[in-house]
Order: C-alpha cells, then sequence, then structure tokens
C-alpha cells in the first residue's frame, strides 16, 4: 500500500521538541551544529519500520516517552554508579569513566602522544579540533547521531599524535544508573595523525531494569597508514533502549579492526559508518551478538569505497538468537564508481536457538565500479544437528555441545581483537551468557529447540 | 576483475541501439478518449461485455487507486506519469470478433510474421513434431487477435483463450480465481490494472492433466499513447502441469509507453506451472528517450500440497522494469523456483527480484539470478525471502550475481532475508563457487573449468526452458544464457 501517511507526533517526539530550546541554550558550543541535527530529527521524527534503514527496528514504538536528558550526577552519585565491577576493569593505559553522558574520572595518566580532553570542557572552553566534530559529514541525515549531536552533553576528544606507537589501551567506561530512567548522549572524537597506532576500548554499563536511553556516537578519523584497534562492549540495562554509532574516516594504507559485542538491552541498534577515503585502506568490522528473552538487538553496517584503489574490507556478524529475541543485521558495501580494485566481503550468520527467534537479514551491495570483487553472505538457521550429533555420540551432552558449537560460533568474531586479555575477558562473557542459559534450561523455563 | 571480451561483445549485440522490433504496424485503431475516469473504466467493461460483477470490481478498484499514490522505494527514476495522457484501450478496428484468421486485419497478420510468431496452426502442424507444437495467445494492444490450438487443447480438458474470451465463456471460473493471488488493493500498479485491464490469458488445467503442448502469449504494444494493462490468469488443477510461455516486444518511438500488468498462479495439490517470460520490450534509445515503463505484478501462489511454481525471466527489454515474480508457499511441501538474467544496456533502469513467502512446513525454495549492466544503466536485484512461524524445516538457497561492463553503470543487491522459525535453514550466496559444491565437483572432476562448469549448472534449466520458446528472439536469449559470469563483482 502506497497511501501516504504523515504521522501524529508521538508522545517521545512532541517531548523532545519541547525540550530542545531550553536545553540547546544550557548545553555548551557547537549551537548551530545542534541545530541543524535537530532540525533533521524535527522534520523526520523517529524512524519506524516505513523508513528503510530502519525497517527492522521500529524507534518509535521503542521509545514511547523520552526519558529527560541526564543532569551531571553528584558525588554520591557516582559513588553509586561506579561501584559495580566493570569488566574491562585495569584494561586501559588510561581509563576514563563517565557517568550518564558526563566524564567522572580519570584513572592513569594519557600515554606518550596522546592527549585526551573532555568534551564539556572543549565545548566551553574551546580546542582546536573541536570544528572536527561531524566534519566529515558520514551517516548524514541519520537520526541516531542526529540526536547525539543535538543533545551531547560530554564526552572525549583523543589525539594521537603522527607516528605514536601507543601502548595500551585507551578505556572509556560509560554507566548509566539513576533512580529513574535517563537519556544520556555520549561523543567522542578521535583523530589518530598519520602513521600512529591505537587501541580504543569502550563499555557501556548499565545497572538494573530500568529503561534508560543511552545514545553515543564515536567519531574516528584514521590519518595515512594509521592503524585503530577498537572494541565496544554493549552491557546496558536490560530494559534499555541503546543506540549507538560508530563512524570512521579511513585515509590511505589505514587499518581498522571494530568488534562489537552486544549483550543486554531490551532493544540496541549499533551502527557503524566507514568510508574508505584513501587508497587501499583495510577494516574488519565484526559483530557478536548474544540475545534471549524478548530482547531486539540491531546492527546497521555502511561501508563506502571511495577512493582509488578500493582498499580491502571484511565484515563479519555472528548472531546467536534464543527465546522471544530478535536480532537485525543490515550491511551494505558502496562502490563508488572511481573506487576500482575494491575488495570487499560481508557475512552475517545467525543461529536461531528456539522456536519464537527470528532474524532478519539485509546484506546490500550497491556497485558502480567494474573491476572489484565483493561478495556478501547470509545465513540463519539451527545449530548444525550432524555436528551436534558428533559432538553427542562422543559422550558430550547435548547441553555442552551446544554451548561449545554457540561459543565457536560467536568466538570467530571476537578473536579478531588483537589484545589478549581483552579477547579473554569477552570470551568470559560469552560463557557467563551460556551458564545463564543453561540455568535457564535447568530450571525448565524452556526446551531446546 | 573486469568483465572478459566474449561477454562485452555479446552484450553490445544486444544494446539498445540494436532493437530489432521497433517497426510500427499501421492499422485503424478504435479508442476512447484519453484519460482515466469511471467513464474510461466502463467503457472498456462494455467493450468487451462483461458481466456486471465484473464492472464492479473495476470500479472499486477504480476507487481505490484515485486514495493511492505510487510507490517511490524502488531505485529507478522517471518524470511523474500524466495518467490522464494515456489511451487506456485501443483495439484494430473490426466489424466484430474475428472468426477466422482470414477476418484479421493483414497488416496484424503480417506484424506478427516479421515477429517470427507462428499463428496458422496448419503452417506450425507442417513439419513440427506434435509435441513440440505451441499454442499462441496473440495480444495486440488492448486485444486478443487469435489463439491458436483452442479446439485441439479443449480436447484435453485445457482451457486456454484471452481473458475477455474467458469472461464470456467461463465466468465463473474467472469470478472464483482473479484476485486472489494479487488482491485489488495489492499495490498502485496493481490496482490499476484491476481497474482497466484489457486483455491476457486464461488457463485452466483440469486435475491430473498434462498439458499436451506449450502455451504462451505474444504481446505486442503498437498504437502510440496506449498503455497495455493485460491480466493472465493461469491455473493448475490437482496433479496437472503446464508450461507457459510469455514474449512481449513494441514500437520504438520517443515518448514512453505504460505496461503494467497483473498475473496470477495457482496451482493446487501435486500441480506444476513453469512460467517463462522473455521480456524485450522496446528499451529507449542510448540517451534514455523513449521506451517502455514495465510496471508488473506477477505472483503464483501454491496452494496444494506438494506443488510447484518455477519463474524464468530473460528482461533484456523496457527503460523501466518494476517486476518482482513471487511465490506464496501456502500448501506444506511447495516449491518455488525464480530464475532470472536481466541485461540492461544504455539508460534502462531495472529493479526486479522475486519474493519467497514461506508459509507451509517443509516448503523449499530457490533463487537464482544474474544481473549484467552496461551502458549508463542501473540493474538492481531485490528479493525478500521468508520464512513463518509455522513454516517449518523451510529452506532457501538464494544466488544471485552481478556483472558490470565499464563504470558508468551501476549494480545493487537488496536482499532481504526474515526467518521467524528456529527450523528454517536459508542461506544467501553472492559467491559463484558456492553453488553445490558437489555438482562443480562432479563437473570439473569431467575436465571442465571451474568457470564452465558453474555456467552448466546455473544455466541449465535455464536452457531447458529457453530451447522451447517459439519466438526469434530465443535465439538471443539462447546467447544470454552463455555469457560468462567470470568478472562477476559479487
Amino acid at each position: 500500500m502506497s497511501a501516504k501517511i504523515t504521522p501524529m507526533r508521538s508522545a517521545a517526539e512532541s517531548a523532545l521538541i519541547e525540550r530542545f530550546p531550553a536545553l540547546k541554550a544550557a548545553l555548551p558550543g557547537l549551537a548551530s551544529a545542534r541545530e541543524d541535527a535537530f532540525a533533521t530529527f524535527a522534520a523526520a521524527g523517529l524512524p519506524t519500520r516505513r523508513v528503510e534503514a530502519w525497517k527492522y527496528t521500529d524507534l518509535r514504538a521503542a521509545m514511547r516517552e523520552a526519558a529527560p536528558l541526564a543532569i551531571r550526577p553528584n558525588a554520591a552519585e557516582i559513588a553509586v554508579a561506579l561501584k559495580g565491577h566493570s569488566p574491562l576493569a585495569g584494561q586501559g593505559a588510561v581509563t576514563l569513566s563517565f557517568v550518564n553522558g558526563y566524564h567522572v574520572a580519570t584513572k592513569g595518566g594519557p600515554p606518550n602522544g596522546v592527549s585526551i580532553t573532555p568534551l564539556a570542557e572543549a565545548l566551553t572552553g574551546g580546542h582546536p579540533l573541536l570544528s572536527k566534530i561531524g566534519a566529515l559529514k558520514l551517516a548524514q541525515g541519520d537520526l541516531a547521531l542526529s540526536l547525539n549531536t543535538a543533545f551531547m552533553t560530554d564526552g572525549a576528544i583523543i589525539h594521537v599524535a603522527e607516528d605514536a606507537n601507543v601502548e595500551g589501551p585507551i578505556a572509556l567506561r560509560f554507566v548509566t544508573s539513576g533512580a529513574t530512567a535517563v537519556a544520556t548522549a555520549a561523543r567522542v572524537l578521535m583523530v589518530v595523525e598519520a602513521g600512529a597506532t591505537v587501541m580504543l576500548v569502550e563499555s557501556h554499563e548499565g545497572q538494573g531494569a530500568l529503561a534508560h536511553q543511552p545514545n553515543t556516537a564515536f567519531e574516528i578519523i584514521a590519518g595515512d597508514k594509521s592503524v585503530v584497534h577498537h572494541v565496544r562492549l554493549g552491557l546496558n540495562s536490560t530494559g534499555a533502549v541503546a543506540l549507538s554509532t560508530l563512524t570512521a574516516d579511513l585515509g590511505a594504507e589505514t587499518s581498522l579492526t571494530s568488534v562489537n559485542v552486544a549483550l543486554t538491552g531490551a532493544v540496541t541498534r549499533h551502527q557503524v559508518f566507514a568510508r574508505f577515503s584513501g587508497g587501499n585502506a583495510r577494516a574488519q568490522i565484526n559483530g557478536a551478538t548474544l540475545l534471549s528473552s524478548t530482547q531486539h538487538a540491531d546492527s546497521t553496517l555502511v561501508v563506502e569505497h571511495a577512493a582509488e584503489p578500493g582498499g580491502e574490507s571484511r565484515e563479519l556478524f555472528r548472531t546467536i538468537v534464543d527465546d522471544e529475541a530478535a536480532g537485525v543485521f543490515q550491511g551494505k558495501i558502496i562502490v563508488q564508481p572511481h573506487a576500482q580494485k575494491t575488495d570487499g566481503r560481508m557475512a552475517s550468520n545467525a543461529v536461531l536457538l528456539s522456536e519464537g527467534a527470528a532474524m532478519y537479514n539485509k546484506p546490500e551491495l550497491e556497485i558502480f565500479a567494474d573491476d572489484v570483487a565483493c561478495a556478501h553472505g547470509a545465513t540463519c538457521g539451527a545449530l548444525d544437528d550432524e555436528l551436534l550429533f558428533y559432538l553427542m555420540s562422543r559422550g558430550i551432552t547435548k547441553a555442552e555441545a551446544e554451548a561449545l558449537m554457540i561459543e565457536s560460533f560467536v568466538g570467530a568474531a571476537i578473536d579478531f581483537i588483537d589484545h589478549e586479555p581483552i579477547r579473554d575477558i569477552l570470551h568470559g562473557l560469552v560463557q557467563d551468557w551460556l551458564q545463564a542459559r543453561a540455568a535457564r534450561l535447568n530450571a525448565g523455563a524452556l526446551t531446546v529447540s | 576483475m573486469p568483465a572478459v571480451q566474449e561477454t562485452i561483445d555479446q552484450v553490445k549485440a544486444i544494446d539498445v541501439s540494436e532493437y530489432k522490433y521497433g517497426f510500427i504496424t499501421d492499422v485503424e485503431m478504435e479508442k476512447p478518449a484519453k484519460g482515466l475516469t469511471e467513464a474510461t473504466v466502463r467503457y472498456i467493461s462494455a467493450r468487451k461485455n462483461e458481466p456486471a460483477w465484473m464492472l464492479d470490481w473495476r470500479l472499486d478498484a477504480f476507487r481505490r487507486w484515485k486514495t493511492m499514490t505510487e510507490p517511490t522505494w524502488a531505485r529507478v527514476s522517471y518524470p511523474e506519469i500524466d495518467f490522464q495522457d494515456i489511451y487506456y484501450y485501443a483495439a484494430p478496428k473490426m466489424n466484430g470478433a474475428p472468426k477466422s484468421l482470414d477476418e484479421v486485419d493483414p497488416a496484424i497478420l503480417d506484424a506478427y510474421k516479421k515477429l517470427g510468431i507462428p499463428l496458422r496452426e496448419q503452417e506450425i502442424l507442417a513439419g513440427v513434431e506434435p509435441q513440440n507444437r505451441v499454442a499462441v495467445d496473440a495480444v495486440f494492444d488492448s486485444v486478443s487477435v487469435v489463439t491458436t490450438f483452442r479446439a485441439e487443447l479443449a480436447k484435453a480438458g485445457v482451457i486456454f483463450c484471452s481473458i475477455s474470451d474467458a469472461l464470456q465463456e467461463h465466468p465463473e471460473l474467472v469470478r472464483k480465481y482473479i484476485g486472489t493471488v494479487v488482491p485489488v488493493t495489492d499495490n498502485y500498479y496493481a490496482t490499476l490494472n484491476s481497474a482497466v485491464f484489457t486483455d491476457g490469458s486464461f488457463v485452466f488445467i483440469p486435475k491430473g492433466v498434462r498439458c499436451p503442448m506449450e502455451l504462451s502469449t505474444y504481446f505486442r504494444i503498437n498504437e502510440k499513447n496506449t498503455g497495455q494493462f493485460e491480466r493472465t490468469l493461469i491455473i493448475a488443477e490437482e496433479g496437472s502441469y503446464v508450461s507457459y510461455l510469455e514474449g512481449c516486444t513494441a514500437p520504438q518511438r520517443d515518448e514512453n509507453q505504460l505496461h503494467a500488468a497483473v498475473v496470477e498462479l495457482i496451482t493446487m495439490d501435486n500441480a506444476e506451472i513453469k512460467y517463462s517470460t522473455v521480456q524485450n520490450w522496446y528499451p529507449g534509445d542510448a540517451n534514455g528517450k523513449g521506451g517502455i515503463y514495465n510496471f508488473v505484478t506477477k505472483r503464483g501462489d501454491c496452494r496444494g500440497k506438494n506443488s510447484k511454481i518455477s519463474w524464468t525471466q530473460v528482461e533484456t527489454g523496457s527503460a523501466i522494469t518494476w517486476k518482482y515474480p513471487s511465490c506464496i508457499l501456502r500448501g506444506d511441501g511447495s516449491r518455488g523456483e525464480f530464475y532470472s538474467i536481466a541485461v540492461s544496456n544504455g539508460m534502462q533502469q531495472v529493479d526486479s527480484g522475486t519474493k519467497m513467502i514461506h508459509l507451509g512446513k517443509n516448503t523449499t525454495s530457490r533463487i537464482i539470478s544474474k544481473g549484467i549492466s552496461a551502458g549508463r544503466s542501473q540493474n538492481t536485484y531485490r528479493g525478500l525471502v521468508s520464512a513463518h512461524r509455522k513454516a517449518t524445516n523451510a529452506r532457501n538457497f538464494t544466488n544471485c550475481d552481478s556483472l558490470l561492463i565499464g563504470n558508468q553503470c551501476g549494480a545493487h543487491t537488496v536482499p532481504y532475508i526474515e526467518s521467524k522459525t528456529s527450523t528454517a535453514t536459508f542461506e544467501h550466496e553472492a559467491t559463484t563457487s558456492k553453488i553445490s559444491e558437489d555438482q562443480l565437483f562432479y563437473c570439473m572432476q569431467r575436465g571442465l573449468s571451474a568457470e564452465d562448469a558453474t555456467a552448466l549448472i546455473v544455466n541449465g534449466f535455464v536452457k531447458d526452458v529457453l530451447q522451447q520458446l517459439p519466438m526469434e528472439f530465443a535465439v538471443e536469449a539462447q546467447k544470454l544464457i552463455s555469457i560468462s559470469l567470470e568478472g562477476s563483482v559479487g
């Protein structure tokens, strides 16, 4: 049906529109960028399934109410928020902690060649790199990013000097906490100068079951011949509607590895927009998602090869869907007319563990150059019976065999992380998930499919 | 890797400037006033002497259509169509329906002769093996000129006639099935078609009958400023089988002409329909002037257990193609297949693909699509594979390849894969080497190169269908399917 429908503003949309003028006056810096971004949102509203890029994630329905934008927490609130154990604690050479989108603590000094400025400080006091925020025009018109830009409260500007070989990861810990649900909008810009090597690790943690609405955005500008490792861990509160965006601009001969591990949150969407601006760059973008209960997780990816030679991109997304959960993968590889010799390969594999589980795959290609190799594969189905039988015939119980298969299945996406302790921690989290599943099964709450 | 020279030459051979069917037949035509109003709908219905229920159905569709807006989601762009600047009905002037071929305007017969479509049964009979005969329904603008072999088919119980004749002779069958696969409200163009459809074929294969010959319809647009709105309905009762072929051409004109068809297929238990299309509408010139807008809704409904619908299409024509032959796999154990080769040249825009909707248990589907774009054309594969919660053990295999010739054109793939049951197994692959490793190995073991083996496997079934084609351009279709996949970009 194609009848034109102009939906009425939802309660959440109206609330956001009502709040914006006051917040704009209160939030520091980048006034015109905020205004433009908000205008984009106001014109389009929260995306529904009618918006192609959000076809499988109806944000308007998921975000019935717009939680109020969190204010800077006081000392007592910070203490409560940071009390819990962070899975990635102690992994960073420097660790920045954020509570409800505000920078509250820094542990360790910045490694050699790295300077870090909290974004709120930069927005108030000015910063030479401030103009780079949103300047690359990646993900234009995207509504999650627009909302982040309009409401960004704090975050960080990270600069990595030319040829710096940064020791140890830069870790960012984001905790969402409070007695009632809040919205947060943290923004991080990392400019990596030519020839530098750096690893960035972000973890997003939420306590309890409140329907927090974190919306974070990371921008990475990778200079020529730089090497960037990026790891993201999504451990939001179980009721959270969490949005996150990563934009990456890759200079000539750069290498980017980005791995996202998504575990908790009621409705989550992680989007990656990567552009190959320089020739012969390389990117490996992975996702490992484990879902249970009625969770809904969306991984959306746009990789644009815009330079000649077009470079090499590899995308591997592995999704495990249990109970009544739903997984979404939307990936698009764009090859511009001059981006000859591009080599792009995208794979999305999903395993559905229960009858009520669902998976939606949309692996798109958009190719304008004739001398390229692009492939995309998408599979979904149950665990392989034959493999299961093989393992069981060797005396392994069905539950254990399933766990082994799941672990190796999602592990393939995690193994690309070039940092053993962090890789082990993430594998550990997968094991925790499997143990929780085993407990559910033992409790007889569900039957194995 | 760029396309190999041989492929480039083959695609060039069917470039838009090489269009061979662009001639115009000069026949006196009968048309109502331009434009679309309720009066136009009434005129068409009256011309065809339709039962009252059919007119009501059309009028209902027309009223709905007025409330709808044109879809914009496809990756095609064209200037706004003025639906009031089109003739919705054009028929060669005749005194009543022709009783035999001798009463048909010789100019029309000549046109079909030029196109290589045999309309005289005795000509076909001479020297052609009976099993290789093909019955033809020839549609010229808005009317069916002739349907061959009707009497012989009737002996087997097969009804093969134009939909206008079916409305006169078997109104109960038409009423029972029309609009049950593509509802009146399905989409903008299907609704438009429901209001103003003119002619097309009606096929009914009774229980247990294997249709004794191939059936085919040849659509020709001739008159200028005229839209063609064909409607085809094929019903295969329990245990029956039919193979149906469709061909289409149009004259070379600077204006764009609209072709909005609806095709509905229905298979009952253990029945099979094989539907093949060679679409060669005028594609416009090298600068994109003129050409047919081909906005078509084709859908098959596998209603019965273990029934099967197979779509094969060779798409080389049309300025714009917007077409998604689909299968609703409702019956348990039913099977849907879609084999497509779409070649775009010049400024052509193709947005085509399929939908496989798995509803029944143990349903299977296969999609093989090859898109080749050259010149400044855009070629999009858009497909949906979905499994309903109750579609246990559904299986799908999809393979779509694209080939680009030059960097002025674009190839796009937009697959939607939706699985709501853990027992469904869906595989979507875009690498040529991934087609059945076993078969590939078998062929290669016998000395074929990987490329030859792949082409053999992908094309084996397509060839099978195309060799049956009665039309002259089947030769071109044959050439097309041998096009090398070397240099495929994904």
